[in-house]
């Protein structure tokens, strides 16, 4: 008898244990943030879609196109080409393709970056009405940008320009071979001279 | 031209002036209510819940009404149509007539009948009809099971319900509403039967299929509910029947329990709707905090808890009563 | 008489669709009922099979990263850690000190975002929906020390083979501690809001009870066997990465019900803080990436299994390396899996309501069973 009216009492007691939370929760303040009047920082490691780190001393971008991201995605979303052009030490992109309604933001291509030209966008607004609005072409991206911030735009290359550009380098390629062989042909008419000359004076 | 005058005197006059009063609020009040308990739920959650459609989400509500409007009525076709139409109605109804008998303040009753309790308690079981028939005609598994868990939860609950009122009454000796509320002049019936009010509150929950009790349209539960196969502004009755018979459990408890319009200052309208939000909030706080009862031990817990306490507090009361 | 009326007795069946509420994934339940009794319930998985095996032997070891986050996307971090050290294994590298550390901390963070998660969707299934956003403020603090070191908040892809990628700063320890400490002001409140509550024990008390012969007949891993009884837990049997460092507990269950495995849970949850605490104290300076990992990932011949204690189970992963890039084949034992097969014998002979509330306890995830 006395363990059901006890049971009754702490049953009872319980909930309004659990009111008392509740009621104190009523008068907290909120917690939530009302997007989009009030907005978050996002961390500096948030990964948006990846793109080029606008080099300080060049103010442009750094790819070489090694093809190093494209072979690692996991996604096989990443397009690039580049060339050699004419005067320029290493190659560079004519073209960077990133597919981004695949992408699974693992990072993979950030990191195995020899020359770090990828980083990650803060960007999370992203909405489109096709699968194509998604596609981004990291060479236009970074012209938009350079102007907002105000530096030199750096001009994508037309096709013609890299196919002279490639032309350019395969015939400097070729008079450097032909340079090559021309010069072997020498060092070994001169040894071919030098050897009869010695026997000449024998 | 008599016989206007003599209707415009009448008491058919105040009827109808009372109903168009009632209907008003019992549309305000839906309003408010819904907006009411979205706000209450939000701020229990740490969140601020509708702040865009006017300032902070004040008329979301009609928002969402006039969304409901737009909604097709669709009737599926192997319902059976006349029971299927009426239920909403039904359920709406009763709701709307028991506001007859209550007395918002002193002046303030529409028709002060010799039997107002009564009166109210039986609409509130015809609600049980109502739902029943939306059950039924819905021709679905899961509102068939939605209805009769609502008819069992309803029935067990409503005998707690009935012998704790009779508690008041026979402290009173009069079924009538307003003597109830005059008799309360010097302290709230609260004070003196504190068991009583704890019972009635977790019946008028369990009445009004509100959350622990809220098996019947529970959500996240396998069935849907009885009013699966509402839609649009069939749908709206149901939810409108549900909040209006939140109001009138509240305002009955106000009458029976905390004193109805007596308050000092304020007019007695004021006090009264005071009190009633007040309850309601307290429903609202119950909805938030704990989690669904499941139906066996619902239906245990009316039997061999509610039932027993209600009596013994009945025959404690009756004891005293008459000793004095 | 009810022959006499000519009344057959049949069950009937109702489908718990793959789209529902208070299922957690897309599963489907197809239910024979005699009234509010369960007959046989029969789960039919397969909704959202996505082919994570056979992606693996298409792709290179690194390429596979991404993929070990979507299984159980809510401890992610501990399925990259079993990967990484199964192919460490096989490549024979040993991952610095600090890298273990980081990557313990990381992993027990997790572990409670799932345990918390798992408390907060399962009060949402018995009715009570206040304390869900409760668990998801407590997440969010969680989520954002994640999001400060590994970028992402949910499918982590965090653990490279040979130690972390990046480091943690002094701000990422102050924020461990800060939630250690609030969460543990936190208890008291989830105490006195669930655990003690009449209604939520009714509901859990003796329902579902798992025995031990049947955790072992079924292999059940994780709460549902702690909760059981059985206190073998993968961290302590078969320690890995940098769990012989911390003094921590098994919580065990006595009787096997909802209630005890709901408790397990929560004391998981505090034991866990007890590994960050100590490991915030105990973290020594250091490389984050062992010396000599090579760039090309290419595993000698051989075969590894490698198991860690998740939030859901003991997770293993069976690698077999045939001296190429890609590995020949990758098998996946999630948890979930052998969990989920103990449902049909639990659901029979129980209410629709207890139904849901038995799914949820043995916290599945369907992700990692469809795989």
């Amino acid at each position: 008898m006395m363990s059901y009216f006890k049971e009754i009492a702490v049953g009872f007691w319980s909930l309004l244990a659990g009111m008392a939370v509740t009621i104190r929760y009523f008068v907290k303040p909120i917690v939530t943030v009302q997007y989009p009047r009030e907005k978050i920082q996002m961390s500096p490691r948030y990964r948006g879609y990846p793109q080029f780190i606008i080099d300080p001393e060049t103010q442009t971008h750094k790819c070489i196109a090694c093809d190093m991201c494209a072979r690692i995605c996991p996604s096989q979303l990443i397009t690039v080409e580049g060339t050699k052009f004419p005067g320029e030490k290493q190659k560079r992109a004519t073209q960077y393709l990133h597919e981004h309604q695949y992408c699974s933001l693992c990072g993979l291509c950030v990191e195995v970056c020899p020359t770090t030209a990828l980083d990650f966008s803060k960007v999370y607004t992203l909405a489109g009405f096709r699968r194509e609005d998604f596609v981004i072409d990291h060479l236009i991206l970074l012209q938009a940008r350079q102007k907002t911030a105000g530096l030199p735009i750096t001009k994508i290359p037309t096709a013609e320009e890299v196919a002279a550009a490639i032309a350019a380098e395969a015939a400097a390629k070729e008079a450097k071979e032909k340079a090559a062989k021309a010069q072997a042909e020498a060092k070994k008419a001169a040894e071919a001279n030098a050897a009869p000359a010695k026997e000449d004076k024998e | 031209m008599e016989l206007v005058a003599q209707f415009l005197g009448s008491a058919g006059a105040r009827m109808v002036v009372g109903l168009i009063g009632v209907i008003a609020l019992v549309s305000v009040n839906a309003l408010f209510l819904i907006w009411m308990e979205r706000k209450v739920a939000a701020h229990m959650q740490l969140r601020p819940g509708p702040m865009e459609v006017g300032p902070h989400g004040a008329i979301q509500t009609v928002a969402d009404a006039i969304k409901l409007m737009g909604k097709e009525l669709i009737t599926p076709e192997k319902v059976d149509k006349p029971v299927f139409w009426l239920a909403p109605i039904v359920i709406f109804l009763p709701v709307l007539l028991s506001f007859l008998v209550i007395p918002f303040s002193q002046t303030m009753i529409i028709q002060d009948m010799n039997v107002g309790i009564v009166l109210i308690l039986a609409f509130a079981t015809l609600s049980v009809l109502a739902i029943l028939m939306a059950g039924w005609a819905s021709n679905n598994k899961y509102a068939v099971f939605g209805a009769i868990r609502s008819v069992a939860q309803n029935v067990a609950y409503e005998i707690p319900l009935l012998v704790t009122v009779m508690s008041i009454i026979i402290m009173v000796g009069s079924f009538k509403l307003s003597d109830i509320v005059a008799a309360q002049d010097r302290y709230w019936f609260v004070l003196v039967q504190p068991v009583a009010f704890i019972l009635y509150l977790i019946c008028a929950t369990a009445e009004t299929n509100r959350a622990p009790f809220d098996l019947p349209e529970a959500e996240s539960e396998l069935v849907a509910g009885f009013h699966t196969e509402y839609t649009g502004m069939r749908f709206a009755l149901f939810f409108l029947a549900e909040y209006t018979n939140m109001f009138i459990a509240a305002a009955v408890a106000t009458v029976l329990f905390l004193g109805g319009w007596h308050g000092p200052f304020f007019p007695g309208v004021i006090w009264f709707l005071l009190k009633v939000y007040a309850v309601i909030f307290l429903l609202m706080w119950f909805r938030w905090t704990f989690p669904r009862v499941r139906f066996d031990q619902l239906i245990t817990f009316a039997w061999k808890i509610l039932i027993p306490l209600a009596f013994v507090n009945l025959l404690i009361t009756a004891f005293v009563l008459k000793l004095r | 008489m009810i022959e006499l009326l000519g009344i057959e007795e049949k069950t009937y069946t109702l489908n718990l669709g793959p789209q529902h509420p208070s299922t957690h994934g897309v599963l489907r339940v197809i239910l024979e009922m005699d009234g509010e009794f369960i007959i046989k319930a029969e789960p039919v998985i397969g909704y959202g099979h996505r082919g994570h095996e056979h992606m693996a032997e298409n792709r290179n070891y690194m390429q596979f990263l991404p993929n070990l986050g979507r299984l159980d996307y809510l401890h992610a971090l501990a399925y990259n850690q079993c990967y990484c050290m199964a192919v460490e294994k096989l490549l024979d590298i040993t991952v610095p000190e600090r890298a273990e550390f980081i990557r313990v901390m990381t992993s027990e963070l997790n572990r409670i975002t799932s345990h918390l998660l798992w408390f907060g969707a399962y009060l949402m299934d018995l009715g009570a929906f206040t304390p869900f956003l409760y668990c998801f403020d407590d997440r969010e603090h969680v989520l954002d020390l994640l999001d400060r070191i590994t970028g992402s908040r949910l499918t982590y892809c965090y653990y490279r083979f040979g130690g972390v990628p990046t480091d943690i700063d002094d701000d990422f320890l102050a924020g461990c501690r800060a939630f250690v400490s609030r969460l543990r002001s936190r208890w008291n409140d989830y105490h006195n809001l669930v655990t003690k509550n009449v209604i939520f024990i009714h509901r859990t008390r003796d329902v579902g009870i798992i025995t031990r012969d049947q955790c072992v007949k079924y292999g059940i891993t994780g709460p549902n066997l702690r909760g059981s009884g059985i206190p073998y837990d993968i961290r302590k049997s078969e320690p890995y990465s940098a769990y012989p460092w911390f003094d921590f507990e098994i919580p065990v269950g006595t009787k096997g019900d909802i209630y005890d495995r709901y408790v397990v849970r929560l004391a998981e949850m505090e034991q866990s803080l007890r590994i960050i605490e100590q490991a915030c104290n105990k973290i020594p300076d250091g490389p984050i990436m062992a010396e000599k990992v090579p760039k090309r990932i290419k595993p000698p011949e051989g075969e590894v299994y490698q198991a860690v204690e998740t939030a859901r189970g003991s997770f293993g992963m069976y690698i077999v390396s045939q001296g190429d890039v890609k590995p020949y084949r990758i098998k996946l034992r999630t948890p979930s899996f052998a969990n989920m097969s103990f449902f049909p014998e639990m659901a029979v002979d129980t209410l629709v309501a207890d139904l849901v509330a038995n799914l949820g306890s043995i916290d599945v995830v369907i992700p990692e069973i469809d795989r």
